[in-house]
C-alpha cells in the first residue's frame, strides 16, 4: 500500500498542526484550571461559547479581530460562571460543568436562527483569518510548505505550550496556582488567596477554550455551525490527561491526536475500507500509547472544594 | 496572650487564658486532649479568630487576622498534620507564599535553595532543598516543617505534638535540634501530652485543662537530672493535667500465659513484598510488643493478620483454625479485633457521625440491623453512647460527625468499639498514638484486662516503654523481619537498640532511610 505512506509529507504535517490547535489551546487551558485543583470538563461548551461569539460579533461589526476579543471575553465570562459554581457554591464539579457544556449546546443551536432567521444549522460566513507565509523561511525546500500554510493562531498554540510551562513552574503565580491544586489548606496557610487563584486560573481557562472554539469558527470554517466542536473539547480533555498534566506532554500528545486525524482524513479517500475505522485512528493511537506512558497521577486536591476555615 | 476566650457551639475551648512565653525558651503547653492547647495556638497563629482576648509581642499589642499576621510577626508553626506539599521539593514548598524573584519576575529557585542550604546547615537539618516531599521521611518532612518557618523568619515557633508520628531516635534528634536553635535566640513553644518528654526539654511549663490556666512551672536541670524530682514533677504534672490522681498503672499480673493453642500464630508468613518470612506467635493470656523504628514492616504485619494484606507466603492461624485465606470479615466475626494504625484511612468514617462509626464492623448483625437490610439507628446511638460515657469521649451528641472531635477523642471511639467485640486476639496498632495520660492509661489497663481475660493482644507501638510497661514478650522487627525477641524483664537496651537499627542483619533500605 505504497499510496498509505504518500500521504506522509508537508502538507500532512500542516494539516496535522491545524487540526491539533483548537487541542492545544483547550488541554492548556483545562491544564491550568486542573492545576488549580478545578476539574474541567466545561472544555467542550467554553469553546462553543467561544466559537460562537467569535463569528457573531464578526458579523455585526465586520471585523473579526473584534469577533476574537469578544470571543475571548466570553470565554472569561463563563469561566467566571464556572468558577462561580465549583468554587463559591461549591457545587459538584463535574455536574456544573456537563451543566455548562449542555446548556452551551443548546443556547449556541438555538441563537443562529434566533439571531440570522430560518430554520438553519448554520450562520452565514464571515471574513476568517488568514494563512499567511512566512518570509524566508517559506521558501525553504520541503518544510518551506508547512511555513506557508499555518496562521498566526498556530504558531501562538505551538509557543503557547512553553509559556504555560514557564509561568506554572518557574513564577510566583505558577507556583501558587499549582499549590491550589496540590493542597488549598497548605496555600492558604502561606498567606495564598486560593479562591483568587482559583478563578483566575478557571477564568483563564475560559479564555483559552474559547481560542479553541474561534479557531474552529473563524480561522478553519469562517462560520459557527450546531455543534461545531463535536467533542474536542473531551479530546483535549483526554491529551490533556494523557501529558500528565504537563504543557509539554500535553502539546505532544495534541500533535499526535491531530496527525493522527490528519492522516485518517487523507487515508479515507485512498482506500475502500470503512471511513469509520479511519476515523477511530487517532483513538487507537492514543490508546496505544497510553500503554507506554504509564500511569498519570492528577493533582492532589483535584475537585475538592476549598473552604475557608 | 492575655485572657483569650474562643467559644464554639456548646464547647468553650478557651476561657480567659493568659499565656506568656520568654524570648530564646522552650516553653512546654500541657494538657489532655480538648484542653485547649491546640485552640488556644491557633488564636495566636491567626488561624482562628478569638471570641475575647488580646494578643501582646514584646509589649505591644497585636492584631492576627491570618497565618500571614502571624508570619508577619515572626510567629512560625508546625502543625499536627503537616501542611507541606508531597508533589513540591523542599525548596517550592518553602518560598510558596514568599517567592524570591530574579529580573523579569522569575522564580528565583537558585538562589532559594542555596538560602535554604546555608539555613539547614547552620541549624544542623541536614535536608536538600532539591529532594521532593513526597518522598521523605515523617521526621525528615517534619525538619522541613521546622526549617519552613525559620526560613520565613519566625523567631516564635510553635510545634503542636511534633513527636506523635515520631520515632524514639527522631525524637532525640528533634529535641537536639530545638535545643541549638533556643540556644542561638530562638523561642520554642512545644505543645504535648508527654510528661517526659516536656520535661526533659523544656525551661518551662503551663498546664491547661479544660480551657483554663491550671498552672505554670519552671524546669531546671535539677529536675531533669535527678531521677527523683523528675518523677515527682512528672506526677504534679499529671495531676494538674487530670484534675484528679492518676489511674494506677496496670499491675502486672504475672499470671501464665496458656499452654494451649495460641490465639494467634504466623509460620514463615509474608506478603512476598516488605513482609517476611515472619514467624510469630501471641498466647492467648498474652501480650505480645512489637517494637522497631517505624515503617520496618509492622504495618503489614497487622495488615497481614489483619487480613487487609494478602498472605502470599506462609500461613496464618487464628486459635488453631487456618485463616490464610480468609477475609477481613470472616476474620473479625472469628474474635479478632483491630485498632488501625492510619485513624482516617482504616478505622473511621470521619463525615460519619459517632454512632454510625461506633457501629463499623457490626453492622451486619442483630441489634444492629434486621437481617442484614435494615439499620436500626436506636441500637447505634445507644451503642456509641454506651462508649461514649466508658470511654469519655467529649462530644455534645453521638448525632455529631466524628470530624468534629479532636483526635484523642476520636481513637478513644474506635478503640471503645474494638474492645466491644469482646475479641479473642487484639491487634491494636499504636493504639494510644495521640492519647492523653488518663486516656491512654485507661486503654492500658483494658489491654491487661483483655490478657487476664486469656484474649491474646498484638500491641504494635512507637513508645518502647509503652511496650516495656505491658508486653510478656518483645519482637523487634526490622526490615520486615523479626530481628531479636526478648521479655522486659531481660530487656538491653543496646541489643534492643541494635535490633530496632538493624545494624549487622537485615541493613538495608529501611537503616539508611532511619538513619538519615
Amino acid at each position: 500500500m505504497p499510496e498509505m505512506l504518500d500521504i506522509i509529507d508537508m502538507n500532512w504535517v500542516a494539516q496535522g498542526i491545524r487540526l491539533s490547535v483548537p487541542l492545544i489551546f483547550a488541554a492548556l487551558g483545562g491544564l491550568l484550571s486542573e492545576r488549580a485543583g478545578v476539574i474541567n470538563i466545561a472544555l467542550e461548551g467554553k469553546m462553543l461559547f467561544g466559537a460562537f461569539a467569535g463569528v457573531a460579533v464578526t458579523w455585526w461589526t465586520g471585523t473579526n479581530v473584534v469577533g476574537l476579543i469578544a470571543a475571548l471575553a466570553v470565554g472569561a465570562g463563563i469561566g467566571w460562571v464556572h468558577a462561580w459554581f465549583s468554587i463559591t457554591v461549591r457545587s459538584d464539579q463535574i455536574v456544573s460543568a456537563t451543566a455548562i457544556n449542555l446548556f452551551a449546546l443548546g443556547v449556541t443551536a438555538a441563537l443562529i436562527p434566533a439571531i440570522w432567521e430560518g430554520g438553519r444549522a448554520n450562520t452565514p460566513t464571515v471574513e476568517r483569518f488568514r494563512r499567511f507565509e512566512v518570509p524566508l523561511l517559506s521558501d525553504l525546500p520541503q518544510i518551506g510548505t508547512v511555513f506557508s500554510r499555518l496562521s498566526w493562531f498556530d504558531y501562538t498554540a505551538l509557543v503557547l505550550a512553553p509559556l504555560v510551562w514557564l509561568v506554572l513552574w518557574r513564577s510566583p503565580f505558577g507556583l501558587r496556582l499549582r499549590a491550589c491544586g496540590e493542597s488549598p489548606e497548605a496555600a492558604a496557610s502561606v498567606g495564598v488567596n486560593v479562591i483568587r487563584t482559583r478563578y483566575t486560573a478557571v477564568m483563564l481557562a475560559g479564555v483559552f477554550a474559547a481560542m479553541g472554539g474561534v479557531y474552529l469558527s473563524l480561522v478553519q470554517n469562517g462560520l459557527f455551525q450546531r455543534g461545531i466542536t463535536n467533542g474536542r473539547g473531551f479530546l483535549a480533555l483526554a491529551a490533556m490527561i494523557f501529558g500528565k498534566w504537563r504543557p509539554i506532554p500535553v502539546l505532544g500528545a495534541c500533535l499526535l491526536f491531530g496527525m493522527a486525524d490528519a492522516y485518517q482524513l487523507r487515508a479515507q479517500s485512498k482506500s475502500d475500507l470503512p471511513v469509520e475505522l479511519f476515523q477511530a485512528l487517532p483513538y487507537v493511537v492514543g490508546l496505544i500509547t497510553l500503554v507506554f506512558v504509564g500511569r498519570a497521577v492528577a493533582p492532589a486536591a483535584i475537585g475538592r472544594a476549598y473552604v475557608k476555615d | 496572650m492575655r485572657g483569650i476566650t474562643k467559644r464554639y457551639p456548646g464547647v468553650v475551648a478557651n476561657d480567659a487564658v493568659d499565656f506568656t512565653v520568654e524570648s530564646a525558651s522552650i516553653h512546654g503547653l500541657l494538657g489532655e486532649n480538648g484542653a485547649g492547647k491546640s485552640t488556644l495556638m491557633k488564636v495566636l497563629f491567626g488561624l482562628t479568630a478569638p471570641s475575647a482576648g488580646t494578643v501582646e509581642i514584646a509589649g505591644r499589642p497585636v492584631v492576627v487576622n491570618s497565618a500571614r499576621d502571624a508570619l508577619d510577626l515572626g510567629i512560625g508553626m508546625v502543625q499536627q498534620h503537616f501542611s507541606l506539599i508531597g508533589d513540591f521539593t523542599v525548596a517550592e514548598n518553602l518560598v510558596l507564599g514568599r517567592e524570591p524573584l530574579r529580573r523579569g519576575g522569575l522564580l528565583d529557585l537558585e538562589r532559594a535553595a542555596a538560602d535554604i542550604s546555608e539555613l539547614s546547615d547552620r541549624y544542623g537539618f541536614r535536608i536538600d532543598p532539591g529532594s521532593r516531599v513526597g518522598g521523605l521521611a515523617v521526621g525528615a518532612r517534619q525538619r522541613v516543617e521546622i526549617l519552613k518557618a525559620l526560613y520565613r523568619g519566625a523567631e516564635v515557633l510553635i510545634l503542636d505534638e511534633p513527636t506523635a508520628a515520631l520515632a524514639p531516635t527522631e525524637v532525640a534528634e528533634l529535641a537536639a535540634l530545638l535545643r541549638r536553635l533556643r540556644d542561638q535566640g530562638r523561642t520554642v513553644v512545644f505543645i504535648s501530652h508527654k510528661l517526659s518528654e516536656v520535661i526533659d526539654l523544656c525551661d518551662r511549663v503551663t498546664v491547661l485543662r479544660g480551657g483554663r490556666v491550671e498552672g505554670h512551672r519552671e524546669i531546671g536541670s535539677a529536675e531533669r537530672d535527678d531521677p527523683d524530682r523528675h518523677g515527682a514533677l512528672a506526677a504534679e504534672l499529671a495531676r494538674m493535667m487530670v484534675g484528679h490522681e492518676l489511674p494506677e498503672p496496670p499491675a502486672r499480673v504475672g499470671g501464665p500465659v496458656s499452654r494451649g493453642v495460641p490465639a494467634l500464630r504466623l509460620e514463615a508468613a509474608g506478603d512476598g513484598h516488605r513482609l517476611g518470612p515472619i514467624d510469630v506467635e501471641v498466647g492467648a493470656g498474652e501480650i505480645v510488643g512489637v517494637a522497631g523504628v517505624e515503617g520496618n514492616g509492622q504495618t503489614e504485619l497487622v495488615e497481614l493478620v489483619v487480613g487487609v494484606r494478602r498472605c502470599r507466603r506462609g500461613s496464618v492461624k487464628l486459635g488453631g483454625a487456618d485463616v490464610t485465606r480468609w477475609s477481613v470479615r470472616r476474620r473479625i466475626n472469628a474474635g479478632v479485633a483491630h485498632v488501625a494504625e492510619d485513624r482516617h484511612g482504616a478505622a473511621v468514617a470521619d463525615g460519619l457521625d459517632l454512632a454510625h462509626n461506633a457501629t463499623l464492623g457490626f453492622q451486619g448483625r442483630p441489634p444492629f440491623s434486621w437481617r442484614g437490610l435494615w439499620l436500626s439507628l436506636v441500637q447505634m446511638r445507644r451503642l456509641a453512647r454506651g462508649l461514649v460515657n466508658r470511654f469519655g469521649v467529649q462530644t455534645v451528641a453521638v448525632t455529631d460527625p466524628l470530624r468534629s472531635l479532636s483526635g484523642g477523642n476520636q481513637q478513644k471511639l474506635v478503640v471503645g468499639r474494638e474492645l466491644s467485640r469482646g475479641p479473642e486476639l487484639f491487634v491494636a496498632a499504636q493504639p494510644t498514638r495521640g492519647l492523653d495520660v488518663a486516656a491512654a492509661a485507661f486503654v492500658h489497663s483494658e489491654l491487661a484486662a483483655l490478657r487476664r481475660r486469656g484474649a491474646g493482644v498484638l500491641l504494635v507501638s512507637l513508645e518502647l516503654t509503652e511496650i516495656l510497661a505491658l508486653a510478656d514478650r518483645i519482637v523487634v522487627m526490622s526490615g520486615g523481619r523479626v530481628a531479636g525477641e526478648t521479655t522486659p524483664a531481660q530487656v538491653d537496651v543496646t541489643t534492643l537498640g541494635r535490633w530496632m537499627t538493624g545494624a549487622g542483619q537485615t541493613a538495608g533500605a529501611a537503616t539508611a532511610e532511619a538513619a538519615a
